[in-house]
């Protein structure tokens, strides 16, 4: 680094130069970024692929023609119900999605915007629910389940997801800087209900919030692999449990398994495609905030 | 929009103000209007007073309960499924308790007794530490300097933002499938990759450390970029200033990158490091799926050298209906990401302090 001369007028211009990416940076940074996407491309290729592709020296890196005929392979399996797979993580992913947002926004806003006792206390303790670990409640969970009839059926995978403390949080953190005060007493003098409000006028203020929290949302539930392993059985999986009921027995079938994942991830690049942006922003605001 | 057409009245008294059904339909629709017209609708004639005083009621009565009702869903689902099964499971850790076998015997501590000593948990606990560090440090370590590239004014930043943290999309499944495949000792990339420069080829399943190198590199791909961003956005909060001011006294970029990036990004760091260890500490979908081909995945390899806590739990519980001892050993992790967390914290606050 050379020094820099004594002071200069153009403090802008200066400042680029110490701030401008030099090629080294772009070269790490495109190193980084093929590290980054390499094993997703991976898969493509393997599950585009026949199963010689793994003996193959040097491996193939661009995709075949047999897409069709192993994700075809994919759905026939007899012990991957990976059609019901599909459907059961699009209801159980749909659902806590919706539930969450919902449930978020409406604590989210009392804990922003309204006056109570115990106000304070209450939030803390959901503050403190997020960090205690899933792990903790497993087998209490599990047998509360077999109580209630649910091992098995998709209730078990949705209603004790419908809310989680860090929803709650988030949409209180982006309530209270997104949703003047003025608006709603002028809301409230206007004749309407503490949830008329909510409907008509915090809702729509929180919406950007909302869209993160329902992205991170859809993709953990998607993600979802312990509990669901736990409680349902693999003739009713989640895609996920799909994935494992190949793994369990197909495991040398590389093409069938990355075609597999491949489908299994899709909606996830898709929804990733559409919204990275929005993703990237909600984690780095949340970052901020935390 | 249809507002409401003004009525000649005196302005709503504060106090009755909740929704009234006759207009219903065209408060929803004046709400939907900008703040201003909001605030400029005319308000509704108050009613007379029988049914004012009523009114007058059921809005006190949505003022002071509403907010309770409205964060009632988070409380009712947290006291069924979460702070209930937290406490269930002590009791359930103080029996011998079989779902199966139907069996429910108290045990006292029997079954943390047995925990203590038992060689299968302390090498559960060692391999989960092993993979912990082998996945925490590097991680945050490439975070950290990624991060700092990327706060560089550059082109296509959105682009590059993007690409790291595409991993993040993909399934926890997925990527530890593919990761198993890549360092599969006969046909994986890995091997190929290392016999191109000369070195053997590694069986990466059946050795302890190697094991726990694969499985670490499943985590470190999957969370580097999303902690990368973390700490770009604390980074971004520095003020430019200071650098400047370094740069003018002679500092080199490595050397304001120590002094004023990494102190400054303390209180990030420690977010990062308590976040990684509580995920840390509970692996197990990479793991588990690391162990394809064996008879029962939920060993860890045919040595248990890659059975993390978790596993071992999930095995007593559902494998061996040894709920109590399960729910023992759930105890235990707790302790030990409690434990984990506070040390890294301190650490970390030691650290900062020496500088």
């Amino acid at each position: 680094m050379t020094t820099l001369p004594a002071r200069r007028p153009r403090r802008p211009g200066r400042m680029r130069t110490l701030w401008d990416a030099s090629p080294l940076t772009y070269v790490a940074l495109v190193i980084a970024l093929a590290l980054s996407v390499f094993p997703i491309y991976w898969m493509i290729v393997v599950a585009t692929r026949t199963n010689d592709v793994v003996s193959d020296v040097p491996p193939p890196m661009i995709p075949g023609g047999h897409l069709g005929e192993n994700v075809r392979r994919l759905f026939d399996n007899p012990d991957a119900y990976f059609a019901k797979g599909l459907v059961n993580s699009a209801i159980v992913s749909g659902c806590v999605t919706v539930a969450t947002v919902f449930f978020g926004s409406l604590a989210g806003f009392a804990f922003a915007k309204l006056r109570f006792r115990g106000r304070n206390a209450l939030l803390l303790t959901i503050i403190a629910t997020m960090m205690v670990p899933v792990q903790m409640g497993l087998i209490p969970l599990f047998m509360i389940m077999v109580k209630l009839g649910w091992q098995n059926h998709l209730q078990a995978v949705i209603v004790p997801f419908l809310i989680t403390g860090f929803g709650v949080f988030m949409m209180r953190q982006y309530a209270d800087q997104a949703v003047p005060d003025e608006l709603i007493e002028a809301a409230r003098v206007d004749g309407c209900s503490t949830f008329g409000i909510y409907w008509h006028v915090v809702l729509p203020a929180l919406r950007p919030a909302a869209g993160v929290l329902g992205l991170l949302t859809f993709m953990q539930t998607w993600n979802d692999f312990m509990w669901p392993l736990a409680v349902l059985n693999p003739d009713n999986p989640t895609v996920q449990l799909s994935i494992n009921n190949l793994a369990n027995a197909y495991f040398k079938d590389y093409t069938l398994m990355f075609a597999g994942t491949t489908v299994a991830v899709l909606p996830l690049l898709v929804v990733f495609v559409l919204f990275g942006r929005q993703i990237i922003g909600g984690i780095m605001e949340g970052a901020v905030k935390a | 929009m249809g507002a409401p057409a003004a009525r000649p009245a005196p302005p709503d008294p504060k106090g009755s103000c909740h929704e009234r059904p006759e207009r219903a339909g065209g408060g929803r629709a004046v709400s939907l209007l900008s703040p201003a017209a909001e605030r400029t609708a005319p308000a509704e004639p108050s009613a007379p007073s029988p049914g004012g005083a009523w009114r007058a009621r059921l809005n006190r009565f949505d003022l002071k309960f509403s907010p309770y009702l409205l964060i009632s869903p988070f409380f009712l689902i947290f006291l069924v499924f979460g702070a209930f099964p937290l406490v269930y499971t002590l009791w359930v850790a103080l029996h011998d308790w079989g779902l199966s076998s139907g069996t429910r015997d108290w045990a006292g501590l029997g079954n943390f007794d047995y925990l203590v000593h038992d060689p299968d948990f302390w090498h559960a606990v060692v391999n989960t530490v092993g993979i912990f560090v082998l996945s925490t440090v590097p991680q945050l370590l490439l975070a950290l300097g990624v991060a700092a590239l990327l706060d560089r004014r550059m082109k296509a930043s959105t682009f590059f933002r993007i690409g790291m943290v595409a991993p993040l999309v993909t399934s926890t499944a997925a990527v530890a499938i593919v990761f198993t495949q890549l360092f599969d000792r006969d046909f994986g990339l890995v091997n190929w990759l290392l016999g191109q420069l000369g070195a053997g080829a590694i069986d990466w399943q059946v050795s302890r450390g190697w094991s726990w190198a694969a499985i670490s590199a499943m985590v470190d791909w999957r969370w580097t970029g999303y902690n990368a961003l973390i700490f770009l956005a604390a980074m971004q909060a520095i003020p430019r200033d200071l650098y400047e001011a370094a740069a003018i006294d002679g500092a080199s970029r490595i050397r304001q990158f120590w002094q004023i990036t990494v102190p400054l990004l303390r209180p990030t760091i420690v977010f990062t490091v308590i976040i990684s260890t509580i995920g840390g500490l509970q692996l197990f979908t990479e793991p588990v799926l690391f162990g394809v081909g064996s008879s029962n995945r939920m060993d860890g390899g045919s040595m248990h050298q890659f059975q993390t806590i978790t596993m071992y739990m999930y095995d007593n519980a559902f494998g061996h209906d040894r709920y109590g001892y399960g729910a023992a050993i759930a105890w235990a992790l707790f302790l030990l990401i409690i434990v984990f967390s506070l040390v890294n914290f301190l650490l970390i606050r030691r650290a900062g302090d020496a500088k």
